[in-house]
């Protein structure tokens, strides 16, 4: 283990509140704390500042989805945690490049996170599927419902954005759009 | 506005939270008592569900994505991973294939000296000669232990550094060794079995054929005829031969068959003889039944067993033809009548006994 970098610690609890606040403060401090960790993993690894990027990014989302997914139990340290994934991940992507590290420079310790992957790997399969269907389905449904569903409009401003008569026409539209989509994911 | 439509619209409205409390309970009770509903309720709550993780993950690496322009990447690079020297870079770049181009040449090289026969030659090392180192100190010290000696003597004080097996050519003191008995000497006696050491000078050296021709240098020194001869040609395989050398201070007799016609890698100098050898026979004579000189001991085969050599008596004889007779103050004339043939073993051996001599190395 080569020497680690040191930066300010928000405390993990601290930290913990803020994802489930999606307070956007919390996010900046999280990714300013950890990733010179995961970068001087990946480049001291065979990977570059693109691959830390990704790899971070990765692991980023893997704690979102454990702590919002409600059973969320810290059993070790919040970096010990980022780091292990992060470690893990890369470890995978070397082995899919067939870049074979025989023994990777540590620099910090690590816990197993096998369980934790598979759940993100079955969420991470989701996430690509629902992307295909949204692609699928064309314009102006993947808008109408990304508007509707992620941004939480008015089916009103939805009406007037699209230049609909009234509200039940654009209803009428979600409707049809939602319908496609719910067949083009559950069948895929 | 058809049914299908209405009952999305309702599902949204219920998942967004926009009932009021009436059609909240009306919503519940039409779940409780209509599966299809609620069936269908359910797969749109699942729906909208991943659609809304699809959308924070969105959101969630479109907010990292703008974290990561703001970092300033280049000053945590060179933190995270200091630039190593120039060597360093260079050896972790190309240290697989230094190490391939390292194989290749320590093949090439062990290759090559292997085809060229050079390691057959390494063998020899299995070669032992039979000369005795008496006592480890190097010969290099020795004129200072003759210095410390005050008293001239005839005989050395110490005993010699090395020692080996002689024996007589002629009755007027020409004697025959190995010439890796004597190689080096500063001074060179040799004993009688009765122990009486004379000081020796070598007249003649063959290093090809590991031969000496030594002369004792007392004028008084005289032998009775020699009982033995020289056999001219080659004995062969299978012939009975016997040994006289002096391994210890006394001389010690050793009996066997010529095993081969060509020594040591085949070395055609040489015979292989099944005898026991021991440094210190080096220089010792090899007799047949008849009581011939048929060769001269001269080393063995270390780590086999009963290979000993024995170079072959035509060199002897090519040896002491050699010689100019001229540079010689006596005449070395070879015995030509052999009295051992006949005798039993043991009286052979007895004839023998003053003819053999200890060759002391100083």
């Amino acid at each position: 283990m080569r020497k680690e970098i040191k930066s300010s610690l928000p405390a993990d609890n601290e930290i913990i509140l803020g994802i489930l606040n999606d307070s956007k403060d919390i996010l900046n401090r999280l990714y300013k704390t950890y990733f010179p960790m995961v970068l001087q993993l990946v480049l001291n690894n065979n990977g570059n500042e693109d691959d830390a990027k990704d790899v971070f990014q990765e692991s980023v989302i893997v704690l979102y989805n454990k702590v919002k997914s409600g059973n969320f139990e810290l059993n070790s340290k919040l970096k010990t945690f980022i780091y292990s994934v992060c470690r893990r991940l890369w470890l995978k992507r070397l082995n899919a490049q067939s870049r074979n590290m025989r023994n990777v420079e540590d620099f910090s310790e690590f816990i197993p996170v096998e369980d934790d992957l598979e759940k993100h790997e079955e969420k991470d399969r989701q996430f690509h599927l629902m992307e295909q269907a949204l692609k699928q389905l064309g314009e102006p449904c993947k808008t109408i419902i990304e508007d509707y569903y992620l941004q939480n409009r008015s089916m009103q401003e939805i009406s007037e954005k699209f230049g609909y008569t009234n509200a039940d026409n654009a209803k009428t539209q979600k409707y049809k759009c939602l319908q496609r989509l719910k067949k083009i994911f559950f069948q895929s | 506005m058809n049914k299908d439509t209405e009952i999305t619209n309702l599902i949204d409205a219920y998942l967004r939270d926009e009932l009021t409390p009436a059609e909240r309970s009306d919503f519940q009770q039409k779940r409780n008592n209509d599966p299809a509903f609620d069936l269908n309720v359910v797969e749109h709550e699942n729906l909208v569900r991943h659609l809304k993780e699809y959308g924070e993950r969105v959101q969630l690496t479109s907010d990292m994505n703008a974290i990561y322009e703001e970092i300033d990447i280049d000053a945590l690079k060179r933190e995270a991973k200091p630039e190593l020297p120039l060597i360093h870079r260079l050896w972790a770049k190309y240290r697989v294939s230094t190490a391939i181009a390292a194989t290749v040449a320590m093949v090439a090289v062990f290759g090559t000296l292997f085809m060229t026969g050079y390691f057959s030659e390494a063998i020899s090392t299995n070669y032992t000669q039979m000369r005795r180192e008496i006592n480890s100190i190097k010969r290099s010290q020795n004129a200072l232990i003759k210095n410390i000696g005050d008293k001239p003597s005839k005989a050395p004080a110490n005993p010699g550094q090395f020692g080996g097996t002689g024996f007589a050519l002629s009755s007027n003191g020409y004697v025959v060794t190995n010439y890796h008995v004597i190689k080096g000497a500063d001074s060179v006696y040799v004993q009688n079995s009765l122990g009486e050491a004379f000081k020796v000078r070598q007249i003649y050296t063959d290093p090809a054929h590991d031969i000496a021709v030594l002369q004792i240098v007392d004028p008084a020194f005289k032998l009775a005829t020699l009982p033995y001869t020289f056999k001219k040609s080659a004995s062969d395989v299978g012939q009975t031969v016997y040994t006289i050398g002096f391994p210890r201070d006394d001389q010690v007799y050793g009996e066997g068959y010529v095993s081969s016609r060509n020594g040591f890698a085949g070395d055609t100098v040489a015979y292989q003889v099944s005898i026991p050898v021991n440094p210190g026979n080096s220089g010792g004579p090899l007799l047949d039944s008849k009581g011939n000189v048929v060769g001269i001991i001269n080393g063995k085969q270390k780590f086999a067993d009963g290979a000993a050599f024995a170079i072959k008596s035509n060199y002897i004889l090519e040896s002491i033809a050699a010689i100019p007779q001229d540079s010689l103050e006596n005449k070395l004339v070879l015995n030509k009548r052999n009295t051992l043939t006949g005798l039993s073993r043991q009286d052979q051996i007895k004839k023998l006994e003053p003819y053999i001599f200890m060759v002391k190395v100083y």
